[in-house]
């Protein structure tokens, strides 16, 4: 049944959620962001994501291959706004230069994999996880295996569209838009929310 | 693809696991001299254990055929479900998995796509798949692209079996096999697809095994070049399956040597635009 209740929550919800597209869920306009299932100014979402990051116990980033190579002339600059970003909330990176299956599996202590990134998740014990320079197919469905097997808090910081697997996801996110989450995220360490 | 597409961003380099440091420093794309044979690489794809049963002809033929691309960051492998749908994780390169069957038609298409996309850059489409992809169901789209005069090389990796699924017997089954699923012999002789590649407008043809790493490695790579600029074409390559075909693992160059005597003799075809296509860029000297 098609709700327009539905919320992307931290899990675990189960061993397969119904995708969030079939829940009713819909992704935002520019200038909106998409949190928890609904939809809410831009702005808003910025600060959201910089109290999940300040306040997590284990935060990590997840850079996918948008960003671990240098495929074009912004993943440079964008790369180092999110390396800034990670250092300011103490996030861990685990990196996903690929989407191919690892033979015989990867290591989760230093990398996830699309394939099953709730291993590292749990691994690790991440609290709060940031996808970043990850292709929308496989982000959304790298997100809703975590949501569906760990409690994290997944965010997604969408080069497009945004997420709607992602608990929190900006859309058409550039190096200043993580700049200006870093900036808040520096903020609150400071002085508190 | 251009090469900073494995050029890590300065930003990350650090993070990158050592796996993609060594293919980064050691893959298939960054050679200054074309692949061949002599030279496997030393990258974690390429020397760690593969993902076949002990002993796998499949294995070594796409280790031998990937080794000898003459422009590994320019090629997409096609490929299609079977033992050799495994060069996915052997070959850290461009790789399309199709439906069963329809692999020369999705190669069709990105070829075209290619050539449309980047005109005047060179773009290799190579179909690596079985037996069972190439012989039996996708055995018109495959005589169909060769009518068509694609600019795909084709290469079977013969094992003679549907390895995977319990040992069904393929088109490419010798006359008389008794195989698992097969319990009293196959019925027909084995379907000629290398005759049927010359009369269906392959370009070049190549018949031989892995127990001939150079031969198979010089007409990998002469398939792929000729089916650049002048048509179709097709590598022929028997790699011998120690599961269903009931040899020890051990064994494998040796049973791949037999029928190098026999019904797999060693036989390259050859347009006269071809050969003067690999004569122009200098390619014919190897030949033997």
């Amino acid at each position: 049944m098609i709700s327009e209740k539905y919320r992307i929550l931290p899990g675990p919800e189960g061993f397969v959620p119904v995708t969030a597209a079939l829940m009713g869920v819909v992704l935002p306009d520019e200038g909106g962001a998409f949190v928890e299932g609904g939809i809410i100014p831009e702005n808003d979402a910025l600060g959201m994501i910089a109290e999940k990051l300040a306040s997590a116990k284990r935060p990590a980033v997840c850079p996918g291959p948008l960003l671990m190579w240098q495929w074009n002339g912004g993943a440079g600059p964008k790369a180092a706004a999110v390396r800034e970003l990670a250092a300011a909330c103490g996030a861990k990176i685990y990196p996903m230069p690929d989407y191919r299956a690892k033979s015989p599996r990867i290591n989760p202590e230093i990398e996830i994999s699309v394939n099953h990134p709730n291993i590292t998740i749990q691994h690790n014990g991440i609290d709060v996880c940031v996808f970043v320079g990850v292709h929308s197919h496989y982000a959304n469905f790298a997100l809703r295996m975590i949501r569906a097997g760990t409690g994290c808090y997944t965010i997604c910081l969408s080069d497009y569209a945004a997420s709607d697997e992602a608990m929190i996801s900006l859309r058409d996110v550039d190096a200043a838009k993580i700049g200006a989450i870093t900036a808040k995220v520096k903020s609150i360490s400071k002085g508190g929310v | 693809m251009s090469k900073n597409i494995i050029t890590p961003t300065k930003e990350f380099e650090d993070v990158l696991t050592p796996g993609y440091k060594d293919l980064v420093a050691n893959g298939p794309y960054n050679r200054s001299a074309p692949g061949t044979v002599d030279d496997l690489g030393s990258f974690r794809e390429i020397t760690e254990p593969h993902p076949h049963c002990a002993g796998c002809g499949v294995s070594l033929g796409i280790r031998l055929g990937l080794a000898s691309l003459p422009s590994p960051e320019n090629t997409i492998i096609i490929g299609t479900p079977g033992c050799a749908y495994f060069a996915l994780t052997q070959s850290a390169l461009c790789y399309s998995c199709t439906a069963f069957g329809n692999q020369n038609s999705v190669a069709t298409g990105l070829k075209r796509m290619l050539k449309i996309r980047h005109p005047g850059k060179v773009k290799d489409v190579l179909v690596m798949v079985g037996d069972g992809g190439v012989a039996d169901i996708g055995l018109d789209y495959t005589l169909h692209s060769w009518f068509r005069g694609e600019n795909i090389a084709t290469v079977m990796l013969d094992n003679e079996v549907y390895g995977n699924t319990g040992g069904q017997e393929s088109g490419m089954t010798v006359e008389g096999k008794v195989l698992n699923m097969a319990p009293t012999g196959k019925k027909f002789p084995k379907i000629p697809v290398f005759e049927m590649a010359k009369v269906a407008g392959c370009a070049y043809a190549v018949r031989t095994t892995v127990a001939s790493p150079k031969k198979f490695g010089t007409a990998v790579r002469r398939a792929v070049l000729i089916a650049r600029e002048v048509g179709p074409t097709y590598v022929q390559v028997y790699t011998p399956c120690p599961t269903n075909l009931k040899f020890s693992p051990g064994k494998t160059l040796e049973a791949a040597k037999d029928v190098e005597k026999t019904y797999y003799q060693y036989e390259e075809y050859m347009t006269e635009e071809a050969s003067a296509y690999l004569s122009r860029i200098g390619e014919l000297k190897e030949a033997k």
